[in-house]
């Protein structure tokens, strides 16, 4: 690392000792706000780290997220609890391999399709096997608090952008980038595109599932229709593109906004949180193309011309 | 033999809906993700008609289409046409007609929610059994199917043989190409879009006349239709007939012999064999 990188990081490794300490001073309430943040920061971090570069749509985040936390459930009991997340990173980055290798092949809308559905399925099959078995939902209890959750999940968040920031630097990344800007021509040039996008997706994929694995304590009681709500799919969505994924940083601007927009409609009018989804999307496609990061960009430049000239 | 019928009335009805959304992206290139909430509002307005005003679905139908026209046609000018003029390439307008129509439908099911409340409805509208084969199927089914049938075959014979179908049939093939020989492909999309948008709407009519519909129901058809696209080839309306007949019959089959809670899955299944063996479509040809 040179100089002036390490002067370009030095912000964010102190913004991450600062994120450390939020539980010391937080009370409960904004605790779990933080803890919430924590996790939305994972996945959309993540999930940019994949369709940023790609422009393909991922809707399985869901998918990832109910692997990992029937790991936890059907773990916890006989494995260490430091174990479960990795279990369920691996789990979740095999899931995103054959996902990747059957529908990566192809065009984007393919994709956007099949993972769309991909969380109802897991879900349709899992509550399938336990009818057949005779189970039900499942209790976690654990001595897990939500500070413990908070700290585990901060730790994730710092492996995700060391990961987003190695890969922006490696022959991966550049590779990406000309896959994104036009994959015909990443073809000539001798790139196997399809390998490089499935290594790339396993990426949120082992993120989400591992984000699963650490929060199931969180919920105390487990059934596949919570843990494959496929509502956490858009949601990460949404707040990655609100953000931008051009940058590393775009998705925790979009993240932090949204988390509280979406606390505040939840408790002022409760059936209303899918219209603000809705109405979110439609400005991010109409007036904020490119998110914040796009708009920051704009303001820059415009700024940079004013005064130019 | 019960599974073979009761799949077939049910894939007749699905495919008029994937007709619907196989004219919206075949033809007017928006893959409409909102497909599904339509279908619902279609379901909506037949169940008020029918519970409000005691108007029969069928009936329900002659208003449900026109309106449905008119609002997707709206949409489209309005909302979709400034995506395709600022749109790069087909790749970027895909993400774009993507992301609009998730918000489109969000925004709807909401609407639909604050409207009529989060609980299901149905109603009973020619509930009684008649007899085919030794085994009972509702009327309603059988209503549904056939009426299905005719607006299929109507659209069918429209796009085959008048003047505006082969518009857009020349749109479906190269848009590029349809506006050298003259064609306003701007009047031909938004047209496609609405009639698309109009016959899933009566699909959705059609199909809360044997089925109970909520307001956050669509995404599934949504799926199913996207599916049956995708299994019966893009633009390709026999295809997309026959497609839908093999889902109809699959989900059937696999919610009576082993689970009801599997369909979405048995549906994946197909999807999958699909995606791997003829991602080009049912009577596709691989592209050269």
């Amino acid at each position: 690392m040179s100089g002036q990188e390490f002067l370009k990081a030095l912000p964010w490794v102190a913004l991450l000792i600062a994120a450390v300490f939020v539980p010391f001073v937080a009370g409960p309430y904004w605790l779990s706000m933080a803890t919430t943040m924590a996790m939305f920061v994972v996945l959309a971090t993540s999930w940019a780290l994949f369709s940023g570069p790609t422009h393909y749509i991922s809707l399985a985040t869901a998918a990832f997220f109910g692997v990992g936390t029937f790991v936890t459930g059907l773990g916890f009991q006989t494995l260490p609890f430091w174990m479960l997340p990795l279990i369920a990173a691996g789990l979740g980055g095999i899931l995103a391999a054959l996902v990747g290798m059957v529908t990566l092949r192809l065009s984007g809308v393919y994709f956007v399709i099949f993972t769309l559905g991909l969380a109802e399925l897991v879900r349709q099959v899992v509550t399938w096997v336990q009818n057949q078995t005779g189970q039900r939902g499942m209790y976690v209890l654990t001595s897990i608090t939500e500070r413990d959750i908070y700290w585990m999940l901060l730790g994730l968040a710092a492996l995700v952008y060391l990961a987003g920031w190695l890969i922006g630097r490696s022959k991966l990344g550049f590779a990406l980038r000309i896959i994104g800007n036009d994959e015909t021509v990443a073809r000539h040039v001798g790139i196997d595109t399809a390998l490089a996008k499935v290594a790339l997706f396993t990426i949120p994929g082992m993120a989400a599932a591992a984000v699963g694995a650490m929060l199931a304590p969180r919920y105390i009681y487990i059934e596949p229709s919570t843990a494959f709500a496929p509502l956490l799919s858009f949601q990460v969505v949404i707040m990655a593109l609100l953000g931008g994924t051009g940058r590393l940083w775009g998705p925790l601007a979009g993240v932090i906004p949204f988390t509280l927009l979406w606390e505040f409609i939840t408790r002022q009018a409760p059936n209303q949180t899918l219209l603000l989804l809705g109405v979110v999307f439609l400005l991010i496609v109409y007036v904020l193309p490119g998110g914040f990061v796009g708009l920051w960009a704009r303001i820059r430049r415009r700024f940079h011309q004013g005064g130019g000239a | 033999m019960f599974i073979l019928i009761t799949g077939l009335l049910l894939g007749g009805t699905y495919a008029l809906i994937a007709l619907g959304l196989n004219l919206q992206y075949g033809v007017a290139r928006i893959m409409n993700l909102a497909n599904g909430e339509l279908l619902v509002a279609g379901g909506f307005a037949a169940f008020w008609a029918y519970t409000a005003a005691q108007v029969s679905p069928v009936a329900a139908l002659v208003l449900v289409a026109p309106i449905a026209f008119v609002l997707n046609w709206l949409i489209y000018r309005i909302m979709l046409q400034p995506l395709v003029s600022r749109a790069k390439s087909r790749g970027a307008l895909e993400v774009d007609s993507i992301l609009a129509t998730f918000g489109m439908s969000f925004a709807l099911v909401g609407i639909m929610t604050a409207l009529f409340g989060g609980g299901y409805f149905n109603y009973a509208y020619l509930a009684q059994p008649v007899d085919i084969f030794g085994s009972s199927y509702g009327q309603n089914r059988l209503v549904a199917f056939v009426l299905a049938a005719i607006i299929g075959l109507g659209l069918w014979l429209w796009l085959s043989y008048t003047r505006a179908g082969l518009r857009l049939r020349a749109l479906a093939v190269n848009p590029s190409s349809a506006r050298l020989v003259g064609i306003d492909t701007r009047a031909a999309s938004a047209l496609a879009f609405g009639l698309g948008g109009a016959v899933t709407a009566v699909g959705g009519a059609l199909i809360s006349m044997f089925f109970t519909l909520d307001a956050s129901v669509g995404i599934l058809f949504t799926m199913k239709a996207l599916i049956i696209v995708i299994m019966g080839g893009v633009g390709d309306i026999r295809g997309t007939i026959v497609a839908a007949m093999i889902l109809g019959i699959c989900e059937t089959a696999v919610a009576r012999l082993i689970d009801p809670g599997l369909t979405l899955a048995a549906a994946y299944v197909l999807f999958l064999g699909v995606l791997l063996f003829r991602p080009q479509g049912l009577f596709g040809k691989k592209p050269t």
